[in-house]
């Protein structure tokens, strides 16, 4: 499975998680886990997706998510996994 | 499964504190290359690297996107072109003309830099070595992007002290050619005793005759991970002091490893070291010395320091080595003075001079690296500064070198600027004291006691 992270921070406003999601769902990119938090009013999210699904080339879905984050006004980011895997696991 | 706290201190070392992966470079072997006929083995070394690499920068790019690590240089090693050009080149215009084929090589396929214009020549010089030596001011002021490298000495060999004393003058003489860019051909020459065969990291990359056809090695970096990691344990004592930097640097070899593996697959090339080297940048929080500073120096140069660097690069090795199957290159801390906000700020200050400089490469993974010094030194004088710095490395069994920029016209209390990751530097002051008569003895220093291990 190609799991993926994406982060979510910025000023915390309606509907982030639900035009995250939305995105996600059109294309076919599955959530296998959120958590979330506020910490003064800035808003945190982490997400493991399954990118296995989706058309689009990986490129191609970071961009898109970079692009909608300017919208909301929060920053996207999209890794895959092993980089974390990598550093925090021996 | 991988919580919030940890994506968020990866991303933080990033965004923050100035982590990347410093290069991918890649070594290529032109042993294949070598031509009686100099116009075809320009043609061969050209289809050679731009079919090997064609998608280096592409892949690099890609890699970087997909883990959200930026890889900052793409790069090429070759084998050392003395050995490549030694059947065809007959004069110094010759050997000039194959840098000019690696620089329009290294241009087509989009790498900043390419590493080889070398000779080996730790005991002796060939006639093709010697050539090639003669012909690097010629070289380097014709190319954009290639660098030059000479190793005059080891561990097992001795020191070449005809090599040195030669050294010295192409120095000079390289810094005259290029005096119009701040001599700045000198940036891009590397004089060294037991140079690594892997080491990705320029200007004194080179892809050594021990390696396979084709291989891709990687350099991580991080000052400004370290730096962030010790402000929290301030006063703490030197167990707790030496844990998190082992720590921090196995965090920042993974990430190397990781993009290495990658990059291999990728490219179907296989997988040589990753180099743990400290490699600071002009940017701020990109620092060794400030790392230094940190462990509890008021400035680089101050007394402590050379036990402080001896510290800091142990304890990065033996993070690092945990972290990756295959640690290569040079691995530990670099400190060049242009490079390293800090350096350039000691030296202002009057804390750090040559001399403690060469004291501190007794520690640390090179050695006198990008020092601008009067352009009036003379050429013996540059040539007992590398034979100290080859005997440093000569006796303790590791890596030295010597980066001097010898800035033509300018003297000390003047500042050169080299612009992007080269930095900017003070012009420092160098001992007024000759030793022609050392230089001007011609030979070779023998091989020292303990080389004789058989």
């Amino acid at each position: 499975m190609k799991r993926t992270i994406i982060t979510v921070v910025g000023h915390d406003t309606v509907g982030i998680i639900a035009r995250v999601c939305t995105y996600l769902a059109e294309n076919q990119i599955n959530i296998l886990d959120i958590s979330q938090t506020i910490v003064q009013e800035y808003f945190n999210m982490m997400m493991i997706v399954d990118m296995n699904h989706t058309e689009k080339p990986f490129g191609t879905i970071s961009e898109e998510l970079t692009k909608l984050g300017e919208q909301i006004g929060v920053v996207i980011k999209c890794q895959r996994e092993e980089i974390f895997a990598q550093m925090h696991r021996i | 499964m991988i919580n919030r706290y940890e994506v968020n201190e990866t991303n933080q070392m990033v965004e923050r504190e100035n982590l990347d992966v410093r290069t991918i470079t890649m070594g290529i072997s032109l042993l294949d290359c070598i031509d009686a006929d100099l116009a075809a083995c320009e043609e061969k070394i050209y289809t050679k690297i731009t079919e090997s690499a064609k998608d280096l920068v592409r892949t690099g790019d890609e890699i970087a996107q997909e883990f959200g690590v930026p890889i900052v240089n793409k790069r090429i090693s070759v084998t050392p072109i003395a050995l490549v050009g030694g059947a065809c080149c007959r004069t110094t215009e010759d050997f000039a003309r194959l840098a000019c084929v690696l620089d329009r090589a290294a241009q087509k396929v989009g790498v900043n830099f390419i590493g080889g214009y070398s000779a080996v020549v730790s005991k002796g010089m060939t006639p093709a070595d010697e050539l090639l030596i003669r012909s690097i001011p010629l070289a380097l002021s014709r190319t954009e992007r290639v660098c030059s490298s000479v190793n005059v000495g080891s561990t097992r060999c001795g020191i070449d002290m005809d090599a040195v004393k030669l050294m010295g003058e192409v120095i000079l003489e390289t810094a005259e050619y290029t005096k119009e860019s701040d001599s700045l051909g000198c940036a891009k020459l590397v004089v060294f005793c037991n140079a690594p065969d892997d080491n990705p990291f320029m200007a004194g990359a080179f892809h050594g005759v021990t390696e396979a056809d084709r291989v891709i090695n990687v350099g991580v970096s991080g000052p400004g991970v370290v730096k962030t990691a010790l402000e929290k344990v301030r006063g703490k004592d030197f167990e707790v002091l030496c844990e998190t930097i082992k720590k921090t640097a196995f965090k920042v070899t993974r990430v190397g490893q990781l993009v290495a593996k990658e990059a291999s697959r990728r490219l179907g090339v296989p997988f040589g070291i990753v180099d743990l080297s400290l490699a600071p940048t002009p940017a701020v929080g990109d620092s060794v010395a400030d790392i230094l500073c940190e462990i509890g120096l008021e400035r680089a140069g101050a007394p402590g320091t050379t036990a402080a660097l001896a510290l800091l690069n142990d304890q990065v090795k033996k993070g690092g080595v945990m972290a990756s199957s295959y640690v290569g290159g040079l691995s530990g801390a670099f400190i060049p003075v242009s490079e390293d906000q800090g350096m350039i700020d000691a030296v202002n200050a009057g804390a750090l001079t040559l001399e403690k400089l060469e004291a501190m490469t007794c520690v640390c993974s090179v050695g006198l690296d990008m020092i601008a010094i009067p352009g009036d030194t003379k050429a013996t004088t540059i040539s007992g500064i590398i034979a100290d710095e080859m005997a440093i490395g000569m006796v303790n069994q590791k890596t030295t070198a010597v980066r001097l920029i010898p800035v033509a016209g300018k003297g000390v209390g003047e500042t050169v600027e080299f612009g992007g990751l080269l930095g900017y530097a003070p012009i420092m002051p160098v001992n007024p004291f000759g030793c022609d008569g050392f230089i001007n003895r011609g030979g070779r220093i023998p091989a020292p006691i303990h080389s004789f291990k058989n």
